[in-house]
């Protein structure tokens, strides 16, 4: 379902992509059988690139950015190819994992409330993530990196030796992006940074995360539920649908021509002052254990042919040079001509909603 | 909200003075228990023997003639004076009582916990990182047993299982040592230690083991339960889920973030199962013929000694009261959002 071509597609270490995921799948045991959370997916992010990962609860979108870090938890299955700098992280063994992380791949999560320990100075929190990626270092040479990100974060330094609870919501976000950018991480993973947050808070992180580029030269994949926030911070999107990327490209041109029916829905339900209903895309996310065949998206999508009950589309290339995997889409791309009239016949789907809406 | 310099200090003091009024509602219990328990402390005490005037002045000599309220306050009085009276049956001042069987008692329960912490806590915490394994079920269940036998059970058990190997279990001319030492701390372990007599110490240790055990089971049991559970709680907790992501190693997650989070809850319960250990350590006593508080109540509250009874709870009451006060400022000083 992916044919995989990309314009880097070399995997050389400098000037190729941070991070080159091919056909990742992660799958959870469960007694009913493997829940396919992620369901072959492949991207790659450039160096300072921001790629915002945008989908429904339950999409697979967290446990792919976890799965990047090898933060799966027990019982959790992945394959496929993953290349971080040219090195293959699936490959590696565990213990050199645990060495990347927080050094060169950091993850911010989404509720900061909970993410530090309550028991531990905020300064016993740098010391700790320095000291085990840096066994030598000095006490002086901790306080000043640590400093030094916490000024960037807009924490006074007098706070540094405080307890966690001694901090607002906003600034204990602060705190865990500073954690996680010390040793500055090429590649961070932002699981909903801003969920927890109010809304000036969540602009100021949104902010602090767009402009790490500029300080750092970190790759982020930010993970959201929140287009606006795609819209502002991203330089492309990738669209997730039950465990699959359906669509993936420049922000600007996804948002301005959304290529799969999916996305388009997404778009139309978000909530603005000149929206003047409320769109939602009718059903739910599908079972993944045992999704629906053809499309996972077939019962849900508007432009649902008989084609996409019974066939997988493949990702591809269209007009606008965003990656999209639909019927519908290709037939306007100059995709799949060779698809028979009875194919293209719009998708008979009372039924389907019936058992739907049940 | 200043930083957490200027708080403890405050918060301990918040917390001492607390003993005061909790010290009040104890002792006033303890008052009233005693004179709502059937029976006459007199008349338990050499009835029979006496006729009804002779009993009455005896009641008068020892003040209980009066109205109840006279004798609460001057029962009040007393104890802020740490006067805890004379026991009636054979005269002899409570705080005697105290010095001369506190020290055995004290010890008892000291190696009681550390036995139970040493059995407790690194099972409690095996249990929890192999949750649902056949050690976290062998482990859970050897809790549960040891939490629900008898004292008194446990005890005999194990006398009957050590005795043969010749390991001191008890004697009842000499419980704790048969060396004589010079008392100088009345406890009789600091004072071996005090005499230089080496040979003793070592005694008075082997002594110690069975007791210590016995009680310690019982405490382990409570502590294996809710070492496992708080370790299981700390484990899924999200500040672990970071500590990993910034690459920390495993052992040092468990060590520095799952570890030490789950042990201040089980700091909080220790200091309330002070008051079990003093129960148990009554039970233990008397199962071991241990010289300590316990041996002493038992004896009195049998020779309906009430006065012996009423002061030597009275004791008892004011040290789980300061250690349980203890708990909470040790508490503080590990857990900073305590202190709030």
């Amino acid at each position: 379902m992916t044919e995989m071509t990309d314009r880097s597609a070399s995997t050389a270490t400098s000037g190729g992509p941070v991070i080159d995921a091919r056909d990742l799948r992660i799958w959870y045991g469960t007694d009913r059988g493997p829940v396919k959370a992620v369901d072959g997916v492949s991207f790659t992010l450039r160096k300072g690139e921001i790629l915002g990962l945008v989908g429904e609860s339950g999409c697979g979108k967290s446990t792919l950015g976890r799965g990047l870090l090898g933060l799966l938890p027990e019982g959790a299955k992945m394959d496929g190819q993953l290349r971080f700098n040219g090195e293959d992280l699936l490959a590696l063994p565990k213990k050199q994992m645990f060495a990347k992380r927080g050094a060169e791949l950091g993850m911010i999560f989404q509720e900061p409330l909970t993410r530090l320990n309550p028991l531990m100075r905020i300064s016993e929190h740098f010391e700790e993530t320095l000291k085990a990626h840096e066994k030598r270092i000095g006490k002086a040479e901790i306080e000043r990196r640590s400093m030094e990100v916490l000024r960037l974060m807009g924490i006074p330094p007098t706070r540094f030796r405080s307890y966690p609870h001694e901090f607002s919501g906003g600034m204990r976000q602060r705190l865990m992006i500073a954690l996680s950018l010390v040793l500055r991480p090429s590649f961070v993973v932002a699981d909903e940074p801003t969920t927890a947050l109010d809304v000036l808070v969540e602009a100021q992180i949104i902010r602090i995360l767009h402009d790490l580029r500029r300080e750092f030269d970190t790759s982020l994949l930010l993970i959201t539920h929140n287009l606006g926030i795609i819209a502002e911070a991203c330089d492309r999107v990738a669209v997730m649908y039950a465990g699959e990327v359906v669509e993936i490209g420049d922000a600007r041109d996804v948002f301005a021509e959304p290529q799969h029916p999916y996305t388009r829905e997404l778009l139309r339900s978000t909530i603005s002052l000149a929206s003047t209903g409320l769109n939602f895309i009718p059903g739910a996310p599908p079972d993944l254990v045992d999704p629906p065949p053809g499309c996972h998206f077939h019962p849900r999508c508007p432009d649902a042919m008989n084609v996409c009950a019974t066939t997988h589309p493949i990702q591809r290339e269209m007009k606008n040079g965003s990656r999209t995997q639909c019927w519908a889409a290709d037939l306007r791309n100059g995709y799949a001509q060779d698809l028979t009239p009875e194919q293209t016949t719009p998708l008979s789907r009372e039924e389907i909603s019936v058992a739907d809406e049940a | 909200m200043s930083a957490g310099s200027g708080s403890l200090p405050r918060y301990i003091l918040q917390r001492l003075l607390l003993i005061i009024p909790m010290m009040w509602v104890l002792i006033t219990v303890v008052f009233i228990l005693l004179r709502v328990a059937p029976g006459d402390p007199v008349s338990a005490a050499v009835g029979g023997k006496l006729d009804e005037e002779a009993l009455d002045q005896r009641r008068a000599a020892l003040g209980l003639d009066r109205p109840l309220y006279v004798q609460y306050l001057e029962y009040l009085g007393n104890v802020v004076r740490l006067n805890f009276g004379e026991t009636i049956s054979d005269n002899r001042p409570i705080i005697n009582i105290i010095r001369d069987n506190g020290g055995a008692t004290l010890t008892l329960t000291l190696g009681a916990f550390l036995f139970a912490l040493l059995i407790g806590i690194p099972l409690g915490l095996y249990a929890g990182r192999r949750r649902d394994t056949a050690s976290d079920v062998s482990i859970r269940i050897f809790g549960v047993i040891t939490y629900a036998a008898p004292i008194f059970w446990t005890g005999l058990l194990l006398v009957i299982l050590v005795a043969p190997t010749g390991w001191p279990t008890f004697d009842i001319a000499s419980p704790i040592t048969k060396f004589e030492v010079e008392p100088v701390t009345r406890i009789i372990l600091v004072d071996a230690m005090i005499a230089g007599n080496w040979d003793a110490v070592i005694d008075i240790l082997q002594h110690h083991v069975l007791p210590c055990f016995t009680l310690g089971l019982l405490l382990a049991g409570v502590f294996i339960r809710l070492v496992r559970v708080n370790i299981l709680q700390t484990l899924k907790d999200d500040y672990v889920e970071a500590a990993r992501a910034r690459g920390i190693a495993e052992r040092h997650v468990i060590r520095r973030h799952a570890f030490r989070n789950a042990l201040v809850p089980v700091i909080t319960v220790i200091g309330l199962q002070v008051a079990l250990t003093m129960s148990g350590a009554i039970l233990t006593e008397k199962t071991f013929n241990w010289p300590g508080l316990g041996t002493q109540l038992v004896d009195y509250l049998t020779a309906r000694d009430y006065a012996a009874v009423q002061g030597i709870v009275t004791f008892i009451a004011i040290v789980v009261v300061i250690t349980s006060v203890l708990v909470d400022v040790l508490n503080a000083v590990i857990d900073p959002r305590v202190r709030y």
